[in-house]
């Protein structure tokens, strides 16, 4: 009997192993034949999918960048740093008017800031082209800016919103007693508080900023303001016999986006399950 | 007083005002508070919630963005709607994109999760929730664009692999057939998806108590009963939001059908959101593209009010 139940466990946990190593397998394997295929000529990547680059040279990275993968880098940082900032700026300041703050109608200006998260962009898309077209924002860095931020917003104010109100009352309390001012105690006492929601939020915020599609594509067709994602789906219908290029451009967009997640990865997975559990 | 669990302590600050508030404020001063919620309120005024409703004015409009003409003609881009195959064809491919993401991102990964926490080495559960989360840092155009040669019938790498293992028959053009195109894409948001809801999931089974699964090993409880009659029903909250936000995420699908398909052959990878954009942007149908619109939001609005009153009704506590 005992040697059965021992036998049992023994296959069970050479099945998980398994199932745990082989999805690993799927889930990285792919990302190596990308990242190798930028070292590859074309002869070698259409001959010889599996094959190991016959030798590591960054020729087709250097190309990529050359042949605009550089300016598409340079609008996609400024723009997801940019949008970044200016979503956490308005969402702090909402959660912390939603949560610290007496204001009249507090319940229904939560609901009208939260139910923006149910809204995909598509719903808002044609009037908004056409919104931009009329206000000059079309095809400009500041209209994709400004939609960058604004969809942010809702999100953003969820996660902090749901953070902030299990921060104690009391030193909010003790900062008014010492004649703190209202900003004061954001900027001196909340504010610093919620730094492990504010980086989760950022990363967030940088991930899908960095790698947002439908409004870059949109709003700056056919401009010299493409994104990262715009700009390498264009390099591979422009440039669909260097498939090589393509990929050495696909490793830069992936890999800044991986490294911020494996650096902040303790704050995020906190944050995350703070705000979503609840 | 010992500290009660976070699930039934009181929500904080929400009913229970800072001690300067107590004395009535005078409604003025209160009224000024709201600049901390201005900045967020006017941009979402005026560019989520104004679009939204014209979006809807439009929608009842026949209307060519190049010449600028406007006519209203009630409902019969709705009336379009309810003949256009295609668009039936659109709303067919986003249910299976639903369907088939809560079969592997809500219960797949659920169970995976918990097959992944029964692992006993900290840094080992760590590292594969790390390595299954990193196709969801990467975007949905690198993996799109990245799946796209994986598909590829002479160099793409699952043909080539399906004839190494003698399964050379199946070896097709997956994104090239009506047939295969919409699953070959909603597999690839499989890979690219499923680790973010197991690194929920996994947060989610963390906070078990652990006396829990000990009172069950000591009755002799095994891992599958314990999985079904514990797990499960502690992180049915978790559950139930994630298949909301995932068939609200599947009729919200553009990025990689754009990027993997634009929709084709034939129309038969089409969805909700490729079609609106195909006509507005291609057709210059801006009314028929808001009408698809107007669809859009009537379904993710009903999901939106499911999650409320699921997330009112099925709380758990412990």
């Amino acid at each position: 009997m005992v040697s059965a139940s021992v036998a049992g466990r023994l296959v069970r946990s050479a099945l998980v192993w398994i199932v745990l190593v082989g999805l690993a397998v799927v889930v990285l394997y792919p990302l190596i034949w990308m990242f190798l295929n930028g070292f590859k000529t074309n002869t070698e990547l259409f001959d010889k999918p599996f094959a190991l680059p016959s030798r590591f040279g960054w020729e087709n990275f250097v190309a990529a960048w050359q042949q605009g993968v550089g300016k598409f880098v340079l609008t996609s940082v400024s723009l997801t740093v940019l949008a970044t900032f200016f979503t956490e700026a308005i969402g702090a300041w909402a959660a912390y008017g939603l949560t610290r703050v007496r204001i009249p109608l507090n319940r229904t200006f939560t609901v009208v800031v939260l139910a923006g998260l149910m809204l995909a962009p598509t719903v808002a898309l044609v009037p908004l082209v056409k919104m931009f077209q009329g206000w000059g924002l079309y095809n400009t860095f500041l209209g994709l800016l400004i939609l960058y931020t604004a969809f942010r917003v809702p999100f953003t104010v969820f996660l902090m919103r749901a953070y902030m109100m299990d921060l104690p009352l009391e030193v909010d309390e003790a900062a008014a007693i010492d004649g703190a001012s209202r900003a004061a105690a954001f900027w001196r006492i909340t504010l610093p508080m919620s730094k492990p929601i504010i980086i989760t939020t950022i990363v967030l915020n940088v991930l899908t900023n960095w790698n947002e599609y439908l409004f870059a594509m949109v709003f700056t067709s056919g401009t010299g303001l493409q994104t990262l994602p715009v700009g390498l789906a264009d390099l591979m219908s422009k440039n669909g016999t260097q498939y090589p290029l393509v990929f050495a451009g696909m490793t830069m967009a992936a890999v800044p986006m991986v490294i911020l997640f494996f650096v902040c990865q303790r704050y995020f997975v906190r944050g995350l399950a703070g705000g979503v559990g609840k | 007083m010992t500290t009660a669990p976070a699930s039934i302590r009181p929500a904080v600050a929400r009913d229970v005002k800072p001690v300067r508030n107590r004395q009535p404020v005078h409604s003025r001063e209160r009224w000024r508070n709201i600049v901390w919620l201005i900045p967020a309120l006017a941009v979402l005024a005026v560019f989520v919630y104004w679009p939204l409703l014209q979006n809807i004015v439009f929608s009842f409009l026949k209307w060519n963005i190049y010449s600028g003409e406007q006519t209203f003609v009630g409902g019969a881009n709705y009336a379009e709607l309810a003949t256009d195959p295609i668009f039936g064809k659109a709303l067919l491919n986003n249910a299976w994109y639903a369907l088939i993401s809560i079969v592997v991102q809500v219960f797949g990964a659920l169970a995976l999760a918990a097959i992944v926490e029964s692992v006993r080495s900290e840094r080992m559960r760590k590292a594969f929730r790390s390595i299954y989360f990193i196709p969801s840092a990467i975007s949905l155009t690198v993996a799109g664009l990245l799946f796209y040669f994986i598909y590829q019938p002479q160099s793409g790498m699952l043909d080539a692999f399906l004839t190494s293992m003698g399964l050379g028959q199946y070896a097709q053009a997956w994104l090239g057939h009506e047939s295969t195109a919409i699953f070959a894409i909603i597999a690839m948001s499989q890979w690219q998806g499923f680790g973010y809801s197991v690194l929920l999931f996994s947060v989610a089974l963390q906070r078990i108590p652990v006396e829990l699964y000990e009172a069950s090993a000591i009755d002799g409880v095994g891992p599958i009963r314990r999985f079904f009659s514990i797990s499960m029903p502690l992180v049915r909250e978790m559950t139930g939001l994630m298949m909301i936000v995932t068939i609200s995420g599947a009729f919200q699908v553009f990025n990689e059908v754009m990027v993997m398909t634009s929709g084709g052959p034939n129309n038969s990878s089409q969805v909700l959101g490729t079609w609106l954009y195909h006509a507005g942007f291609l057709n210059n149908d801006f009314g028929y593209a808001a009408a698809i619109g107007v669809a859009i939001f009537v379904i993710t609005l009903i999901l939106a009010i499911l999650q409320l009153w699921m997330s009112r009704s099925r709380r758990v506590e412990w």
